[in-house]
């Protein structure tokens, strides 16, 4: 098994608290899907996005794909490899409909509309959501935006996905149906979740984070 | 046009079968609704500019009847539309009751001793009309599109990309900022929160604003760092297409036509006077 991505020592702190984050070190490989667990507001979300570059890391080093990461440009390279999905899909889904929001990222990264509409296709197959496709996203039903989400990034065939809460307020039948999908994703994965039940189907092992450091 | 009339004709056909049914009045059959939403924004936007420049009664009252036919061949729900119409024509009213009686003129009668105006009558009756036939062919034609599609079809009218996209993300959020503003109401009630009016209740309906100000301004942030993580790059994309079918072809002749024969007799009237 391969290093996919390191980080060495990450701090950060939003603008006048407490630092959140204080020489968090974690390695990903090929193949692992490591759970993060970790109180309330002990700063995993931030860590992810620290991750890809949406915060910059105060000191500490990034490095994935045996390279670097530290300007702005490198980062943009970053986020094509690595998918963070967010906690919440109201975020993530912002488009009109679920094929224009698929769509998104396949054409950020310079794909014709023909080849766009085919990534679509074949995202929505893959999870099972054809029927969503021309739907409106704002009346997509909780679970359906979640799955919805979950394919906007997948779309983009990253290496490495970053889901923060994925489970939240699924149902049982959908909240299955999200773990054989994981299940079947070739993809190394980060996964936050406070769902037990949830990671010891899914994380190959897990890692706790306390006072800014991962253990 | 055998296109059209046939279609109005199976419409209408519908509509009495069931009258009373929601079945008929959102039926994919009804012509106006499958018109291309681009030709209908166009048609409405030369329909108004034509109406605003009339100014003869009689090529008003075919302006208002058309406008009369389209709502009727919509089939929108009817007391919704005339609240609608109702609405509207509540911002003109001071304006027509005020008029006889500001517009100099041959007297046609007084109340209370000021004195109504022929000429300012048909000032008003001038403006109502006008008012009448641009929203009801606005109800018809506008308000059966959906917003979303709206917007898409704005966009491929060229109009600035950044009106149709503010438009598509009003759309896309208002109902999230809904919720997020029933939730926070919500909670406020359950610990027995009632509205009245004292100090305590401004304060409190000023945290509710300011906490969904401060919620929308952190969403808008996570929004565009999850559309960062997806390669924005400041372009966005609509892929939505739209036929310009025949009957397309045949309803924006018909619109011209009725266009410009208003404009015909407006300007006959203009040389016969």
């Amino acid at each position: 098994m391969s290093l996919l991505l390191e980080t060495d020592k990450l701090s950060y702190a939003y603008h006048g608290s407490a630092p959140c984050l204080s020489g968090a070190s974690l390695a990903l490989e090929e193949g692992e899907r490591v759970g993060l667990v970790g109180d309330n507001g002990v700063g995993k979300s931030t860590f992810l996005q620290v991750l890809v570059g949406l915060y910059k890391s105060h000191d500490g080093r990034i490095t994935a794909f045996g390279q670097d990461f530290v300007t702005e440009e490198d980062f943009i390279q970053l986020r094509r490899r690595v998918g963070l999905v967010f906690q919440d899909p109201d975020d993530q889904l912002f488009c009109p409909t679920v094929k224009e929001d698929i769509a998104f990222g396949p054409l950020n990264l310079g794909y014709s509309r023909a080849e766009a509409d085919a990534i679509v296709e074949e995202t929505l197959a893959l999870l099972n959501l054809s029927h969503l496709k021309e739907r409106v996203t704002h009346r997509l039903s909780g679970g359906q935006k979640r799955l919805v989400a979950l394919a906007t990034v997948i779309a983009m065939k990253p290496d490495i996905l970053l889901l923060d809460e994925p489970t939240n307020d699924l149902d049982e039948k959908t909240r299955i149906r999200l773990i054989e999908i994981l299940l079947s994703l070739p993809q190394a994965m980060i996964i936050v979740s406070h769902d037990r039940a949830f990671r010891e189907k899914v994380v190959t092992r897990t890692v706790k984070m306390e006072n800014g450091q991962i253990f | 046009m055998s296109d059209i009339l046939g279609d109005a004709g199976r419409a209408k056909g519908l509509g009495r079968a069931e009258a009373n049914s929601i079945g008929a009045i959102f039926s994919h059959r009804l012509w106006i609704r499958e018109l291309d939403p681009r030709v209908r924004i166009v048609a409405v936007f030369v329909f108004s500019i034509c109406v605003v420049q009339l100014d003869k009664l009689l090529p008003l009252g075919i302006a208002f009847l058309g406008g009369l036919f389209l709502l009727l061949q919509a089939r929108m729900p009817f007391v919704t539309s005339l609240k609608r119409v109702l609405t509207v024509d509540s911002f003109i009213i001071l304006l027509l009751v005020m008029l006889p009686f500001t517009t100099p003129g041959t007297e046609m009668a007084s109340v209370f001793g000021f004195s109504a105006s022929y000429e300012g009558l048909r000032q008003a009756i001038v403006i109502l009309l006008r008012a009448n036939a641009i929203v009801m062919a606005s109800l018809a034609l506008l308000a059966t599109i959906d917003a979303v599609t709206f917007g898409q079809a704005l966009a491929k009218l060229k109009v600035p990309e950044r009106l149709v996209h503010l438009l598509l993300f009003t759309v896309r959020y208002v109902e999230v900022l809904h919720a997020e503003y029933l939730r926070l109401k919500t909670a406020m009630k359950c610990r027995g929160f009632a509205p009245g009016n004292n100090l305590h209740t401004y304060k409190s309906v000023g945290y509710l604003v300011g906490m969904l100000l401060i919620r929308s301004f952190e969403r808008s942030e996570r929004i565009l760092m999850a559309m960062k993580c997806r390669g924005f790059n400041g372009q966005f994309h609509l892929l939505k297409d739209f036929d310009y079918t025949r009957r397309d072809l045949t309803f924006s002749m018909i619109a011209c036509l009725f266009v410009l024969s208003l404009l015909a007799l407006e300007m006959l009237h203009v040389v016969a006077a």
